[in-house]
C-alpha cells in the first residue's frame, strides 16, 4: 500500500489514452491571467532551458537562474551520444510501445508506467522540434535524419549530431531561451546560486538566491518554482558530472519538505577514461554509442601483461558477447560495468593500475574500410588503405571522443584500444514527483535529472537528454496549468515578508558559520574523504556491513566538516571556495541518506547491486514481493528521515527478471 | 599510470591576480613541484590552490566546469595565447606533457573591453548571451514542428552548419584578436543558420540584428589577421566570417523592416 502522503496523481483510462485524455482536460489559464503569473525556474540545462522557453512563449512571466556564467553550460552541454525517439525511421520495428517497454525493462521494473509512456509518446515531438529550431543532427546522404543504436535495445532510435548531441539539442533550447530574454519574457539571471525554498501557507512561494559575483543574498517571488538542477553524481566526488553539478537545489527542497525519491539508485557508467592519479578531478566519459562499433574485452589469461595488438584474436575474451550473445555489447550499463568489475575484480583488468578493460575499434575499423572500398570501386586495396579509409568513418562518427580520449590519455585510439572504466555517471534518484511533476511541496516542481521519474533502478542510454526536453518541451506547459489556473487570484507576495526575511537570515547565518569556522582543511579534502566512503561502500557493488559503517563514517566526517573546514576570502565577493562549501555540506547529508537508502533496499535492482541479493550467474535478484516501490524520504531533521512508499503497479507490462542473454 | 609515462614537472607560475572588477590587478609569481605531466593545466591549478589555502592564502578564482572541452567555461590565457600553446584544445584539455620541467608559465585572463575583469582569471562574457538574445535562433514556438524527416537536408550542408554549430562560446576569438573582435562567434551562428532552410526566412534580420549588438557591445573591428581561427579551440573556420560579411551586405542592400 502507498504512504497516503504520496499520491502519484495518475489520470484514469487505459494507458494509451491517459495523457490524450489529461491533456484535453487538464485546466488552463487564460493568455490574460498568465501576464501576472510568475514561474521561477532554477536551471538553464535542457530542462530548464526548454521549460522556460516554452513557457514564456505561452506569456507566463519567468525568472532563469543558473550558477555558470552563461545559461549555455549547463552540463547538459556535455551530453555526447545521442537522444532516443520512437520515430521508427529505421523501419526496424520501433513503435511508441517498444521504446516504453524497453524503459521499463531497462529500469528494472523500477519506474512508474503512466509517467514512461507519456515520454515515450511525447519523444518523437522532441525531435520535430529541435529541427525546427535548426538543430544540426546527423544525416545520410539522401538529407533523411540518421540513427544509430544504444544499449539495452535491438532497434536504432537513437538521434546524434557526432559526439556532441547534448551540446546541440542545449544550443537549441539556448536560442529558444534567448530569443525569449531579448523578447523581454525571461529574466535572466547568471552566476546565481539557489541557497532556499521559500514556502509559505505550505506551498512555494519563491527562493533565496546569492549573486556570485557580489556575494549579495537576493529575494524572488514566484507563483510557482521550478526546479531543473540536474544530478547529484558528484556526491562521489569523481565523476562524469561538471565540477559544479551539485545537489544543493534539491536538498534545500528536501530540507523545506520534497521528498526524495529513490537516492541509492545510481548509473555507473560502463566506458569511463581510468583513473590516473590522485590528482585526478573528474572523469571523462566514453559515450555509449562507442559500443556500436568498439568491442570489450579483456585477455584470456590473468595478468598477460603483452600489448594489446600482440594479443592474438583466439587468446582475447569478449566476456559481454560471451555471457550475453544476444545484446552482446550493447547490454545496459548496470549489466556492463558489473561485467567489468568482475573481470577486473578476478584478475584480468589490463593497463598498469589493471583497472581497466579494452574498448577495441579494430575490427569494425577494418569492416567499414573494406565498405568504403567498395564503394570507391577499390579492387584489392592493401591492408593499409582499408585501415585509412576505415578510419576517416570512424572518425567521422566519434572524431571528437576519440581526441579527448588522445589529449587525456597521451594515447592514440586509432592505433590502439581505449582503456576504460566504469565511473559515476547519473543519478536516478531524484526528488519525489507526481505525474504533474509536482514535488510534495505545493507549487514546487522538479523536471529532468533533478526527479527520480522515469528510469526507474537503471536508465538507459540516449533516454535522459529524451526526459529532460520531454518534461520543458512537453509535460510542464500542460501540467503547470493544473496548478496555476488556481493560483490566479494570488496578488505577488512582497518580498518583506516574513517568510522571506526569515529564509534569508538562515541562509546568511548559514554562510556566516562557513566562513567563521576558519579550520585547517579545505573543501576538496572532506569532498574527496565523502567520495571515497561512497565508492567504496554505496558504489557498484553493496552490502549491509559496508552500508553501516558508511553511515557512520559519514556522520563522523559531517561532524568534522562543521569543525574543521577552510573557507578562505570573505562571504560578499566572489568566492569560489565558499560555493564549493556549501555544496559539500549538502552532499556528506546526502551521502547518508543514499547509503540508508541502499541499506533499506535489501534485493539487487538496476544499477542497486545488494551483493547478498545475486543469482547464482552473478546477475541482479529483485524482490518484486517486498521492494516493488518507489522509496521516498522525508526528511525530519538532519540525520533523521522517515520512509514514505509509492507502490508500483504494472498493469501493462508483466514482470519478469531481466534477461539479456 | 597511463600509457603515455608519466613524468614530474616544476614549474614558476606568474598569474594574474585582481580583487575585483575596480582594482588594479598585477602578475604574482608561484611555484608548484612535482606536477604530474599527466595532470590537465586547471589540475596543475587545483594543487597550487589547495597549497594557497593550506599556507592562508586567497585561492585564484578561475573559471571552468566541464572539464572536458565542451562547456566553454574555462578561459586563461596562457603564455600570451588563449587556451596555452596547443593547438585545437580549451585549457581544462590542455595537458602538462606539453610542458617542460623547468618552465616559467604566464596566465592571464581573456584580456578585452567586452570582457571586464570579474576577479583574478574570471572575466564577464554575458555579451555573447545578448548578442545570441538579439537575432542568434529561429523563431519556433513549442510544438509547431512539423515531422523531422520533411526537412531533407543535403548530408554536406547538415555538416557545414554542424561545424560551425560546435562553437563553444569561450571567447577565445575575442582574446586573440588585437581589435577585440567577436566576428568569429557571431559568424559561426549566423553560418549555422543560414545553412539550413529553417533559418531562411529570418536570415536577413538575423544578421543585422546580431552584427548590431555585436558593435553595441564594445567589440572591435574585424581585419582579417586570422588569429581567431588560429586560436579556436574547435576550429571554427574564417570562411563563417566570409559568409556571414556576404549575408550581412545583401541584407543591408535588400533589408526592409516592415
Ligand atoms: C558526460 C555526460 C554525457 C552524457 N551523455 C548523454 C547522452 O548521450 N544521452 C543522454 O540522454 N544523456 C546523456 N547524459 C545525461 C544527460 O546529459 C543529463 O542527465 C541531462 O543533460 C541533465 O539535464 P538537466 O537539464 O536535468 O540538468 P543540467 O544540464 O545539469 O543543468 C542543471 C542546471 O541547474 C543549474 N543549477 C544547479 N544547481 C543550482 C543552484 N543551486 N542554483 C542555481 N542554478 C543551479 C545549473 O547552473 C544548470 O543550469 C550525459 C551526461 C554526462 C555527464
Amino acid at each position: 500500500m502507498s504512504s497516503s502522503k504520496l499520491d502519484a496523481k495518475i489520470p484514469e483510462g487505459t494507458l494509451e489514452q491517459k495523457w490524450t485524455k489529461y491533456r484535453s482536460t487538464v485546466h488552463l489559464v487564460n493568455p490574460a491571467n498568465k501576464r501576472s503569473l510568475e514561474v521561477i525556474i532554477v536551471g538553464s540545462g535542457l530542462a530548464g532551458a526548454s521549460a522556460a522557453a516554452s513557457l514564456a512563449e505561452m506569456g507566463y512571466k519567468v525568472k532563469v537562474f543558473c550558477f555558470q556564467d552563461s545559461p549555455r553550460r549547463a552540463h547538459s552541454i556535455a551530453a555526447q551520444g545521442g537522444i532516443n525517439a520512437a520515430k521508427n525511421y529505421q523501419n526496424d520495428g520501433d513503435s511508441v510501445y517498444r521504446l516504453f517497454y524497453d524503459t521499463i525493462k531497462g529500469g528494472d521494473y523500477r519506474a512508474r508506467e503512466a509517467n514512461v509512456h507519456r515520454l515515450s509518446e511525447v519523444s518523437g515531438n522532441i525531435i520535430d522540434q529541435c529541427v525546427a529550431q535548426g538543430v544540426p543532427f546527423a544525416r545520410e546522404y539522401g538529407g533523411l535524419l540518421s540513427n544509430r543504436s544504444f544499449g539495452g535495445t535491438q532497434v536504432q532510435r537513437t538521434f546524434y549530431a557526432a559526439g556532441q548531441t547534448g551540446q546541440q539539442l542545449l544550443l537549441g533550447a539556448y536560442s529558444a531561451l534567448q530569443r525569449q530574454v531579448g523578447m523581454g519574457a525571461v529574466k535572466l539571471y547568471a552566476r546565481h546560486e539557489m541557497l532556499d525554498v521559500v514556502v509559505i501557507d505550505g506551498k512555494a512561494r519563491g527562493i533565496i538566491a546569492r549573486d556570485l559575483i557580489s556575494g549579495k543574498l537576493e529575494r524572488h517571488f514566484g507563483h510557482a518554482v521550478l526546479l531543473a538542477t540536474g544530478g547529484y553524481g558528484n556526491v562521489f566526488y569523481l565523476s562524469t558530472n561538471a565540477m559544479g553539478s551539485n545537489v544543493t537545489a534539491a536538498w534545500k527542497a528536501h530540507k523545506k519538505g520534497a521528498f526524495f525519491g529513490n537516492p541509492c539508485y545510481t548509473q555507473i557508467h560502463p566506458t569511463c577514461i581510468p583513473v590516473s592519479g590522485d590528482h585526478q578531478s573528474k572523469l571523462t566519459l566514453m559515450s555509449e554509442s562507442l559500443r556500436n562499433d568498439g568491442r570489450i574485452w579483456v585477455p584470456k589469461k590473468a595478468g598477460d601483461n603483452r600489448k594489446p595488438t600482440d594479443i592474438p584474436e583466439d587468446e582475447r575474451d569478449y566476456y559481454l558477447e560471451r555471457r550475453y550473445p544476444a545484446f552482446g555489447n550493447l547490454v545496459p550499463r548496470d549489466v556492463a560495468s558489473r561485467a567489468a568489475k568482475e573481470r577486473c575484480d578476478a584478475g584480468f583488468g589490463v593497463g598498469s593500475s589493471k583497472l581497466a578493460v579494452y574498448l577495441d575499434f579494430g575490427a569494425n575499423m577494418m569492416r567499414y574500410g573494406q565498405i568504403e572500398a567498395n564503394k570507391q570501386s577499390l579492387h584489392n586495396p592493401s591492408q593499409e588503405k582499408i585501415r585509412e579509409l576505415g578510419r576517416d568513418v570512424v572518425k567521422e562518427k566519434y572524431g571528437n571522443l576519440f581526441d579527448m580520449y588522445k589529449q587525456i590519455t597521451g594515447e592514440d585510439p586509432y592505433e590502439v584500444p581505449m582503456r576504460i572504466y566504469p565511473a559515476v555517471h547519473y543519478t536516478m534518484g531524484g526528488l519525489w514527483v507526481d505525474y504533474n511533476l509536482m514535488t510534495t511541496v505545493p507549487g514546487m516542481y522538479a523536471l529532468g535529472e533533478a526527479n527520480f521519474s522515469d528510469h526507474g533502478a537503471n536508465r538507459l542510454g540516449a533516454s535522459a537528454l529524451m526526459q529532460g526536453l520531454a518534461d520543458g518541451y512537453f509535460v510542464i506547459p500542460y501540467t503547470i496549468g493544473d496548478y496555476l489556473s488556481e493560483e490566479i487570484r494570488t496578488k505577488a507576495i512582497p518580498l518583506d515578508h516574513e517568510a522571506f526575511v526569515k529564509a534569508e537570515a538562515d541562509v546568511q547565518e548559514r554562510i556566516n558559520k562557513l566562513m567563521n569556522i576558519k579550520g585547517t582543511k579545505s573543501v576538496d579534502h572532506f569532498h574527496k574523504a565523502l567520495g571515497k566512503i561512497m565508492w567504496d561502500k554505496c558504489g557498484m557493488a553493496r552490502n549491509a556491513e559496508g552500508l553501516k559503517s558508511a553511515i557512520s563514517e559519514i556522520q563522523k566526517l559531517r561532524e568534522e566538516f562543521w569543525k574543521d573546514v577552510r573557507v578562505p576570502g570573505e562571504a560578499n565577493e566572489f568566492n569560489l571556495e565558499l560555493e564549493k562549501a556549501g555544496r559539500v555540506a549538502d552532499f556528506i547529508e546526502l551521502g547518508e541518506l543514499m547509503c540508508k537508502d541502499a541499506l533499506n533496499r535489501n534485493e539487487s535492482c538496476g544499477g542497486h547491486f545488494r551483493e547478498e541479493y545475486q543469482t547464482e550467474e552473478g546477475e541482479a535478484m529483485r524482490d518484486d514481493d517486498n521492494y516493488a516501490y518507489v522509496a521516498a524520504w522525508e526528511m525530519k531533521e538532519v540525520g533523521n528521515w522517515e520512509l514514505h512508499k509509492e507502490e508500483l503497479k504494472y498493469e501493462n507490462i508483466k514482470i519478469a527478471q531481466r534477461s539479456y542473454k | 599510470m597511463s600509457g603515455s609515462g608519466e613524468k614530474t614537472l616544476n614549474l614558476t607560475l606568474k598569474v594574474w591576480r585582481q580583487k575585483n572588477g575596480n582594482t588594479k590587478g598585477n602578475l604574482e609569481t608561484h611555484k608548484v613541484s612535482g606536477i604530474s605531466t599527466d595532470m590537465s593545466f586547471l589540475e596543475m591549478f587545483d594543487v597550487l590552490n589547495e597549497k594557497l589555502i593550506n599556507e592562508g592564502k586567497e585561492p585564484i578564482a578561475f573559471d571552468h566546469d566541464c572539464r572536458e572541452g565542451i562547456c566553454g567555461m574555462c578561459s586563461m590565457y596562457i603564455n600570451g595565447r588563449p587556451h596555452g600553446p596547443k593547438q585545437g584544445v580549451t585549457t581544462c584539455q590542455l595537458h602538462m606533457r606539453s610542458f617542460k620541467d623547468g618552465d616559467t608559465i604566464t596566465v592571464e585572463p581573456w584580456r578585452s573591453v567586452a570582457f571586464p575583469v570579474i576577479k583574478d582569471l574570471a572575466v564577464d562574457r554575458s555579451a555573447f548571451d545578448r548578442i545570441i538574445a538579439s537575432g542568434g535562433f529561429v523563431s519556433v514556438n513549442t510544438g509547431n514542428a512539423k515531422d523531422a524527416n520533411n526537412i531533407l537536408i543535403p548530408k554536406d550542408d547538415a555538416d557545414d552548419a554542424f561545424n560551425a554549430a560546435a562553437c563553444i562560446g569561450c571567447g577565445a576569438c575575442v582574446a586573440a584578436c588585437k581589435n577585440g573582435s567577436a566576428m568569429l562567434f557571431v559568424s559561426a551562428k549566423v553560418s549555422q543558420l543560414a545553412l539550413l532552410p529553417q533559418g531562411l526566412p529570418e536570415a536577413k534580420s538575423r544578421v543585422l540584428n546580431m552584427v548590431g549588438q555585436m558593435d553595441e557591445e564594445g567589440f572591435g573591428n574585424c581585419t582579417n589577421t586570422g588569429a581567431c581561427e588560429a586560436e579556436c579551440p574547435k576550429g571554427i573556420s574564417l570562411e563563417n566570417i566570409a559568409r556571414m560579411n556576404r549575408e550581412y551586405l545583401k541584407s543591408s542592400l535588400t533589408y526592409v523592416k516592415k
